[in-house]
């Protein structure tokens, strides 16, 4: 018979989770002492370089962004019972629907006008991306987790194919479109700054953030208080209960997948609109995978996932810094550390449970 | 018909599919045994480096392929602790293999060699070549030297043990003891405990055995393909084994097609740049190369069969009683 | 004649609940030994024991005449005793031969084993007449078959004594037919078999000797010229005429408020779950659904309530008629004030993972009180479920606690109030006192009957005759997925109820 781990709430919420971000940065640690690196070198470098200055900070701020519009995603899919990996493909198809409307209308439209427009753009494609395997594994019962890995391939060759066909200026050998228009660019913090008066460092912060921070309330409120949010979640915890009060479940994996891919779909106004001014190729970069991380971390929860974010902001940019300043030391240890972090928070996330429940009896029958 | 082109593109078709064959044959094994490997692109990417790094400095064959194949099982026993000892997620752990494998090759590669995460070339004595020498160019106007010889006899020993390979996994799935043990234990896990078996033994087994085909998968990256490791040189492939597996049911020797398929695609997207076709003007290389997935998403959705998983694929088992 | 097992003194306890106690008697070796009970009986757990699933608190069992101790199911093989359970352990994707092997395989390469195995194993085919296409799949094969496979898999580890599971349960009559054969042949081999059933006509056709459980305790055993099918009904369902009946209770059943006709509907494995059930339910009326569990009363339940729909039949509710292709909607019921308290509370019932306050709300999710617009309106949310908790004595009175925090019989007073909550003309309830303490019982029994009273048409489906008998108005009996009979519950005693329990076809109500 096999006893559940009955964990007290502030153990399994608070000290489990930042037990397992120990541990994987503590093997991060190991990693860096094995290329020869003080850990603690590399530490100081890196919140240096992410918070020591108010430019790192708005490096580290922009980076967290993107992170919030991934963690979301996975976040949203995760409560509706869906593992979905493929925010990567999701982000680049609202990168290339902000490039094709910024194209075609930026010209035509003023800033006020056009910024929502892109910001509609970025979530209705990503949500198309997102809504296909979803139909497929609601409908067809196809595996939701290969068809959203294949799906981020199709997307990488699908971008690839926009630009060398026919969204590279003629003439251009690099691999990207022509320019946005100013009015399709988001303003970035800087800028605005200036606009008021105040001088702040350049940095790639832009609006997205606000839009992030919005989009978090909106994902707390769909979740939690709205009707939709009910009917998803019980389908993602009880589908059998679900079915019992009336809830379709196909419908609700097509609702929870379509504002996941939305979600990840925006990183394209940060990422496209806000820092290239340009449709690129790859400019996710991973993005969609450290959103794992960042709602593993964050417990599926808006206010954990910013906290994630930020603390993998940090780590990104403080990364990039410590690759310049440490020989040696490459951007990728980020990566190691992230794919650590995943592995210690998600995959092995209760292996250290039965200690704890041990260390507590014993702490609380002492008493 | 050209034998040239023939010769050229069976030649091309056999290296791609070996790299692939190997890892797929690698998943059959471990999710066979009911252990989802999303890890196969990390592992593949792990060997490769570990190859790639030993051999340079040891100038020795046999350490290279010896490290690729150690630290390959040592990323699936891994996988086997948090997945199959601690019941954690398969997915997220393959999805966190991958990560870790992508960032440490890198990190490793520019601490240790600091070009750029490139790793030193490899001598060409240390590498796998032809093991016929007279066949590296497909020779026009001889039918047989060119489509047989160059198509078929001039690859290097890794090549024709990837398909060895087909016909080993084959073999220990349906014709040993073990193999049929494995079988079992990826669709009812509840009846081989039962019966007295350990699942938790047979599914390590299972994983130990995928990281020795993983390993001679990356090995053939450093080792045969290229002279040295540069970074994410695995380019999605595991990914493209692991549709190849899904696409072959699970099953070794259609697997050896869809990976020949893919491997046919792949050698087809160079030579198909730039070719107009009749009635369909040029194909785009990047659809020649999306292919394999969506064929892949195509099957899943079941527009041409179905492709049942093990009925154990993917679910922690926990002994009740 | 010696005894092939001899049980003394078993006891057995899982929490609150004795399954097994003092369970004393012998089996004889060579005949077929006959162990019939209701559910809850303790039948299973005695055989669970005797396999090594289990370790008995007390007591212990000799095998062959030397005293053992089975510590687990490789030992009780070792010791020669096999098992064929309900739901077959078998993997469909490999052949029959396979199946047998695996685990014995004697050796590394198949193929020499196989051949090895399948000599053997013909011989032995040969000898107890059970026949089984060796090198077919398991997948292809139909449930008659597989069973005899599983019989093949016990003797070829060297069973001597058999233990088979409710055998007929996913049988066809023909099916069973051919088991009957099989079993004999095996006996005039010399295997001792230990029959579970509840179908009295194979025990009186089969058995030697048959021991009667109830309620974890032996009631009696005798050689089967001592037993009567009456007798062994009577035997197993005892006197229990302890109802709760309030005197001078008149019953005025009023209009019919479902109609169900023709109900026909198939498990997955071909075998019927439902054959032509009809059934009327009218305001005012509990009627009680008794019988065995397994043998469709969940599948009536999930067709009535709209969770399935079936293959054949149709119904009539709250002025709708329901045929197969268009059936009732989960979402539908409650609009048509059908309201469902639904046998697996834990999985269906609640969401074990949301708090009380929205678990309370579970099905009634779309009603406008609880909506403010796009939104949910919690404060009518969390004043709904302290009313809840407050009308049916909910413990603790915390409307923030989660679903599974709470005990079973308050889980089920919770979703007794959601579900009586809302005034529903029609109310299915399985099972509601499964589980749940002594007070909450009464409790919800009290319950039940005023919402009869005020005109509701009530079916309760139970596992617990005593249930059935202290509630219901009017008792319909199911057996093999049939109403085998219908009686006012002034009617019923005991020897007439197990009799239909135990019945194979439909028998006039007396």
């Amino acid at each position: 018979m096999s006893q559940p781990l009955q964990l007290p709430r502030w153990i399994d919420i608070g000290l489990l989770p930042l037990w397992n971000l120990a541990i994987a940065l503590a093997v991060a640690g190991l990693v860096v002492m094995v290329i020869g690196h003080s850990p603690w070198q590399a530490l100081t470098v890196l919140l240096n370089g992410a918070l020591g200055s108010v430019r790192g900070l708005g490096y580290s701020l922009y980076y967290a962004t993107t992170f919030i519009f991934t963690g979301l995603a996975v976040a949203v899919a995760i409560h509706a019972g869906l593992f979905n990996i493929g925010g990567e493909g999701q982000a680049t198809l609202g990168g290339v629907g902000v490039a094709l409307v910024a194209l075609w209308l930026g010209a035509k439209l003023p800033a006020v006008v056009m910024l929502p427009l892109l910001v509609v753009a970025s979530a209705v494609f990503g949500m198309l991306w997102a809504a296909l395997p979803a139909y497929l594994q609601a409908w067809r019962g196809s595996h939701i987790v290969i068809t959203t890995i294949m799906f981020n391939f199709l997307a990488a060759g699908l971008n690839g194919y926009l630009l060398v066909n026919w969204l590279r200026p003629a003439g251009s050998m690099a691999v990207e479109s022509a320019e946005f228009a100013e009015s399709a660019r988001m303003p970035a913090l800087h800028q605005i700054a200036a606009a008021l008066g105040y001088e702040l460092p350049s940095s790639p912060l832009n609006l997205s953030l606000v839009i992030a921070l919005i989009a978090c309330v909106f994902v707390g409120w769909f979740l939690w208080k709205s009707a939709a949010g009910y009917a998803v979640r019980a389908v993602g915890s009880a589908p059998r209960a679900a079915h019992y009060a009336g809830i379709r479940p196909r419908a609700q994996v097509l609702i929870a997948m379509a504002i996941s891919g939305a979600l990840a779909g925006m990183v394209g106004i940060n990422e496209i609109s806000g820092v290239q001014g340009k449709l690129t190729l790859d400019f996710v970069a991973g993005a969609g995978f450290t959103g794992i991380a960042v709602s593993l971390m964050g417990r599926n929860h808006p206010i954990g996932i910013i906290l994630a974010s930020l603390l993998f902001g940090v780590l990104y940019q403080g990364g990039v810094e410590v690759s310049f300043e440490l020989q040696g030391f490459s951007r990728e240890m980020v990566v190691t550390a992230q794919g650590l972090i995943v592995l210690f928070s998600g995959a092995m996330a209760t292996v250290s449970a039965p200690l704890f429940a041990r260390i507590y009896v014993a702490v609380k029958g002492g008493r | 018909m050209d034998e040239v082109l023939i010769a050229s593109v069976l030649a091309s078709t056999l290296r791609v599919s070996a790299p692939l064959l190997l890892c797929a044959m690698a998943g059959v094994l471990s999710e066979r045994a009911g252990v989802v490997d999303l890890g196969l692109e990390g592992k593949m990417l792990f060997a490769a480096f570990a190859a790639a790094a030993t051999a340079s400095v040891t100038h020795s064959t046999a350490f290279g392929l010896t490290a690729a194949i150690a630290v390959a099982c040592v990323a699936s026993l891994l996988h086997g602790f948090a997945c199959v000892s601690n019941r954690g997620d398969q997915v997220v752990s393959g999805v966190a293999l991958n990560m870790i494998a992508a960032g440490l090759t890198v990190v490793l590669g520019i601490a240790w060699f600091q070009q750029g995460g490139q790793t030193p070339p490899i001598e060409p004595d240390v590498r796998l070549t032809a093991i016929a020498k007279g066949f590296a160019e497909p020779q026009p106007g001889h039918w047989f030297a060119s489509v047989v010889g160059h198509g078929f006899l001039s690859h290097n020993v890794l090549v024709y043990v990837a398909f060895l390979m087909v016909a080993a996994v084959w073999f220990f799935l349906e014709r040993t003891r073990p193999g049929l043990r494995l079988r079992a234990v990826g669709e009812n896990p509840a009846m081989v405990e039962a019966a007295g078996m350990s699942v938790q033994g047979l599914r390590y087994q299972a994983l130990l055995m995928n990281g020795v085909l993983c390993g001679l998968a990356g090995s053939y990256l450093t080792l045969a393909q290229n002279a040295s490791f540069s970074p994410n040189m695995t380019a999605g492939r595991g990914f493209i084994a692991l549709a190849a597996m899904i696409f072959g049911k699970w099953k070794p020797l259609p697997t050896l097609g869809a990976c020949l398929l893919f491997g046919f695609l792949d050698a087809m997207a160079i030579r198909l740049q730039g070719v107009q076709l009749p009635g369909v003007g040029e194909v785009p290389v990047q659809l020649i190369q999306a292919l394999p997935y969506i064929l892949t998403v195509v099957l899943l959705a079941g527009f041409i069969g179905s492709a049942i998983a093990p009925k154990a694929l993917g679910r922690p088992y926990v002994k009740e009683r | 004649m010696t005894s092939a097992v001899r049980l003394q003194g078993i006891s057995k306890r899982f929490g609150a609940v004795q399954a097994n106690r003092e369970v004393s008697f012998d089996i004889a070796a060579g005949g077929v030994h006959g162990l019939v009970g209701e559910n809850g009986a303790g039948k299973s757990t005695l055989m669970a024991i005797l396999y090594g699933y289990y370790h008995a608190d007390a007591g212990h069992i000799e095998v062959n005449g030397q005293q053992v101790h089975i510590a687990n199911s490789q030992q009780a093989i070792g010791l020669g005793i096999g098992m064929v359970h309900q739901h077959f352990m078998l993997v469909d994707t490999l052949s029959c031969l396979e199946n047998i092997m695996l685990g014995a395989e004697g050796g590394f390469f198949l193929t020499a084993s196989k051949a090895k195995v399948k000599a053997k194993l013909e011989v032995l085919m040969a000898e107890t007449g059970l026949q089984v296409h060796l090198d077919a799949l398991v997948a292809d094969l139909p449930v008659g078959e597989l069973q005899r496979l599983e019989i093949l898999k016990a003797l070829y580890r060297g069973a001597r004594i058999l233990i088979l599971d409710e055998p007929t349960a996913v049988l066809t009559p023909q099916e069973t037919d051919q088991l009957f054969v099989t079993l004999r042949k095996l006996k005039e081999r010399g295997t001792t078999i230990i029959l579970i059933t509840h179908k009295l006509r194979e025990v009186m056709s089969l058995c030697s000797a048959v021991t009667v459980m109830r309620a974890g305790q032996v009631v009696e055993t005798r050689p089967i010229v001592q037993w009567t099918e009456e007798s062994l009904a009577e035997s197993m369902v005892g006197r229990k005429v302890t109802l709760g009946r309030p005197e001078g209770m008149e019953v005025h059943a009023g209009e019919v408020r479902l109609r169900a006709s023709g109900l026909m509907l198939k498990h997955a494995n071909g075998v019927p779950a439902l054959k032509d059930v009809n059934l009327t339910l009218k305001a005012g009326e509990i009627v009680g659904v008794a019988g065995v569990s397994g043998n469709g009363q969940s599948e009536l339940l999930e067709v009535l309530s709209g969770l399935r729909a079936p293959e054949g039949g149709r119904m009539e509710l709250g002025g709708q008629s329901f045929s197969p292709e268009a059936w009732l909607d989960t979402a539908q019921a409650r609009p048509l004030r059908l309201a469902h308290v639904p046998e697996d509370r834990h999985a269906v019932g609640l969401v074990m993972s949301f708090p009380a306050w929205e678990s309370a709300v579970l099905g009634y999710q779309g009603l406008p009180k609880y909506r403010k617009g796009a939104s949910m309106n919690h404060a009518a949310m969390r004043d709904a479920t302290r009313q809840m908790q407050e009308r049916f004595d909910v413990r603790p009175r915390d409307e923030n606690l989660g679903s599974s925090k709470f005990s079973g019989g308050n889980q089920q007073k919770l979703i007794l109030a959601r579900e009586i909550g809302e005034q529903p003309t029609v109310l299915l309830v399985g099972q509601p006192t499964r589980g749940v303490d002594i007070g909450a019982i009464e409790f919800i029994h009290g319950q039940l009957r005023a919402l009869r009273d005020a005109g509701c048409a009530v079916l309760l489906v139970s596992s617990e005759l005593d249930e059935i008998l202290a509630l219901a108005d009017r008792v319909v009996v199911m057996n093999c997925g049939r109403i085998t009979g219908e009686l006012a519950i002034e009617n019923c005693d005991e020897k007439r109820l197990g009799l239909l329990m135990a019945a194979q076809e439909e028998r006039a109500a007396a």
